[in-house]
Parts: C-alpha cells; sequence; structure tokens
C-alpha cells in the first residue's frame, strides 16, 4: 500500500475483552502532532465507536498512557515524529497497555493497577490532628530527599505496563505501587509503618520479587525511578529480617 | 511465592558463596599452573580436612541458594499457576539433589 508522504497510516487495536484485532486508519501528518492528536482525529473523522482515555492533554493526569509501535508511553505528550522513527515503515501501531485487562479498544480497565496501590499501604496514615503542632520535616533531611525523589508519580502505569514480572506473576504489586510505598516509607509522620512493612514483604507479590532490570525507570514518562525506589525497600525488607521483625 | 526469608536466604547465600568461587577458581588455575594431572592433584587433596571443610560447605551454600533460585524461576515461567506446594517439592528436591552429588564429589576428591 502506498502512502502519500503527508499521510499517516495507523494500525489500532480494535476489541474488547473477548478478543480483537488490529484495523488500519490513515490520517493526515501534520508538524508536531502527538500519539493522542492522531488518535483523536480519527476517533472524531474516522471511527466515531473507536475508545480511547485521556483528560488533561499536557501530561498530569496520567490517563492517556497506550502500547505505541510495541512501548509503553503517555500518548498526550509523544510526538509522532519520535516513535514513527523506530519503525522502519515510519507508522504508528497502537494498542492498549500490556499487564492490564482490556475494557475496549484502546482502554484498559486499571483496577488491580490501583487496588495494588491500597494492598502496599500506598495511603498516608498520620496521627496528628488540625490543634497538633506541626511536624518538622527539613527539605535536607535524608529521608524527605529521598521522598522527593519519587513522588512526582502521575499514576499512569506505564511502569507497571512495562514490568516483566508483573506479566510473570499477577501477583506482584508492581512498581508503582511500590514507588508510592517508598515514598511512605521515608516520611517521618505516617503511623502505619510496620503495616507497610509487611504489605511491601508479602510473600505473594511483595518488593523482593522485582528483578531489578529498570525496565520500569526505563518509560517512565517523567522519569522517576521506581526501581531504586524498590531497592531501598528491600534493603529495609533486609533489614526487618535479619533483626527478626519479618 | 518469595517469603522475605527466602529473599534474604538466597542474597546472604551469594553474598557467601562469591569468596568459595574465588577460591575455587584460585586452586584450579594454580594447579593448572603447576602442571599437575588429576592424581598428582588427588595425592594432595586426599586427606585434607580444610579443603573437605571447605568444599562441602560451598556444596551447601550451593544447593540452598540454587534450590531458592530455581524455585522463583519455576513460579515465573508457571506464571503463578504452579502452587506453593509444588513450589516447594521442586526446591527441597533440587535442593536435596544438589547436595548429594556435591556430597559424593566431595569424598570422591578427598577420602
Ligand atoms: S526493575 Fe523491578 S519493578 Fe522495575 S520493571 Fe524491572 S522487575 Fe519491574
Ligand atoms: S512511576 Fe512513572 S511510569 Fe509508573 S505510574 Fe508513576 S509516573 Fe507512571
Ligand atoms: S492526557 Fe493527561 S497525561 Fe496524557
Amino acid at each position: 500500500m502506498l502512502t502519500h508522504p503527508d499521510e499517516l497510516r495507523v494500525r489500532i487495536w480494535r476489541g474488547d475483552a473477548g478478543g480483537g484485532e488490529m484495523a488500519a486508519y490513515r490520517a493526515p501528518r501534520l508538524p508536531n502532532q502527538t500519539v493522542l492528536d492522531v488518535v483523536t482525529w480519527i476517533q472524531r473523522h474516522q471511527a466515531p465507536d473507536l475508545s480511547y482515555r485521556f483528560s488533561c492533554r499536557v501530561g498530569m493526569c496520567g490517563s492517556c498512557a497506550m502500547t505505541v509501535n510495541g512501548a509503553p508511553r503517555w500518548t498526550c505528550r509523544t510526538h509522532v515524529k519520535e516513535v514513527a522513527r523506530n519503525r522502519r515503515d515510519g507508522q504508528l501501531e497502537l494498542a492498549p497497555l500490556r499487564n492490564l485487562p482490556v475494557v475496549k479498544d484502546l482502554v484498559c480497565d486499571m483496577a488491580d493497577f490501583f487496588r495494588k496501590w491500597r494492598q502496599a499501604e500506598g495511603r498516608f496514615r498520620g496521627g496528628r490532628g488540625r490543634f497538633d503542632a506541626v511536624s518538622a520535616v527539613t527539605a535536607a533531611d535524608p529521608h524527605r530527599a529521598a521522598a522527593d525523589a519519587a513522588i512526582e508519580c502521575i499514576n499512569c502505569a506505564v511502569c507497571y505496563a512495562a514490568c516483566d514480572v508483573v506479566a510473570w506473576n499477577p501477583g506482584y504489586l508492581g512498581p508503582a505501587a511500590l514507588n508510592r510505598a517508598w515514598t511512605l516509607v521515608n516520611d517521618a509522620r505516617d503511623t502505619a509503618q510496620s503495616r507497610r512493612l509487611r504489605a511491601i514483604a508479602d510473600a505473594g507479590g511483595g518488593c523482593q520479587h522485582c528483578h531489578s532490570q529498570h525496565h520500569c525507570a526505563q518509560y517512565c514518562p517523567v522519569q522517576l525511578s521506581p526501581a531504586h525506589s524498590i531497592a531501598g525497600l528491600k534493603r529495609r525488607v533486609g533489614r526487618a529480617v535479619l533483626r527478626g521483625e519479618l | 511465592m518469595l517469603s522475605p526469608r527466602l529473599f534474604i536466604a538466597q542474597r546472604v547465600t551469594a553474598l557467601l558463596l562469591a569468596p568459595f568461587v574465588l577460591g575455587h577458581l584460585a586452586g584450579i588455575i594454580c594447579a593448572v599452573h603447576g602442571g599437575l594431572d588429576a592424581a598428582e592433584i588427588l595425592a594432595r587433596t586426599r586427606g585434607n580436612p580444610w579443603l573437605a571443610a571447605f568444599y562441602q560447605l560451598f556444596v551447601v551454600l550451593a544447593a540452598f541458594h540454587a534450590a531458592i533460585g530455581v524455585r522463583v524461576i519455576c513460579a515465573e515461567f508457571s506464571r503463578g499457576r504452579l502452587r506453593e506446594i509444588h513450589l516447594d517439592i521442586i526446591a527441597t528436591g533440587v535442593g536435596l539433589t544438589l547436595l548429594c552429588m556435591g556430597g559424593f564429589a566431595v569424598v570422591a576428591v578427598v577420602v
């Protein structure tokens, strides 16, 4: 099939939980267009029943992630010319994120992903009320610095889709939930540390299952390194085992 | 699938195995450079209690380390389909096999 130089050939996975297949579309090739722009154009002009998610379009909300030419990416801030280069034919292939059940077309069911955040005790549990003094945490505190390095997660599940251990062990908590737990392990104000320690060392899916191959860090669109956070959790779990706390 | 204790057991055995591997390699290189043949090597190893202790400990550590590693590999390859009890049986089998094979090898070289 010949393609006009101003035309982009796009293949999009269409289907639902029961199965599906790639469907071919064509879209205009424009300067500086993002992958999300292309999906939106196709939905508006060719496939009104195409399902996909997005919200902010500026890399804040984390809802637009898809598999783009084989790799998980945030589509609102991925330029077509950046990714199409990776393929010999310069075209686009879009599929839902890996490791999550498909709802329809490019939309995944995120329930498992967020259930694991709760399972990893990813919720802050403070002990002070509004009439208590504010905890003094300085920016120079090393624990604060460790939490800072991991805190800017936008919950996009790109790392979760990139992680082979999630694919092999469905119980594994995954890089995002463990990265979140690491920020709280370093939070001096949190009062649920022993509960959290048991959660992150869970025999079915705790941090010790990570292979440290850094796919999560390679693909995280906001350049976090969940692998680095998980290494910190492993040290924490190691100390607890040696002290007989686990 | 991998309890925190098994995880630490594997890390600790890995740490302890490193000097054993280096010692073993150094021994082989010395023997080869010395131009010793099998009979001459055996003449030096037979009846040496230090060597027996070194290799027996090496075997025990390797058996534990490998058994835990194979347990994880089986769990991941089966994508969670193998149950804990199956994994335990496989790991125990691997560990005992290595322990026996290693033990026989130590006896053959030292006794
Ligand atoms: S480093 Fe760990 S969490 Fe990150 S992708 Fe690899 S196995 Fe998954
Ligand atoms: S750690 Fe990075 S890739 Fe993973 S959910 Fe957060 S922002 Fe997305
Ligand atoms: S649409 Fe919000 S991050 Fe892409």
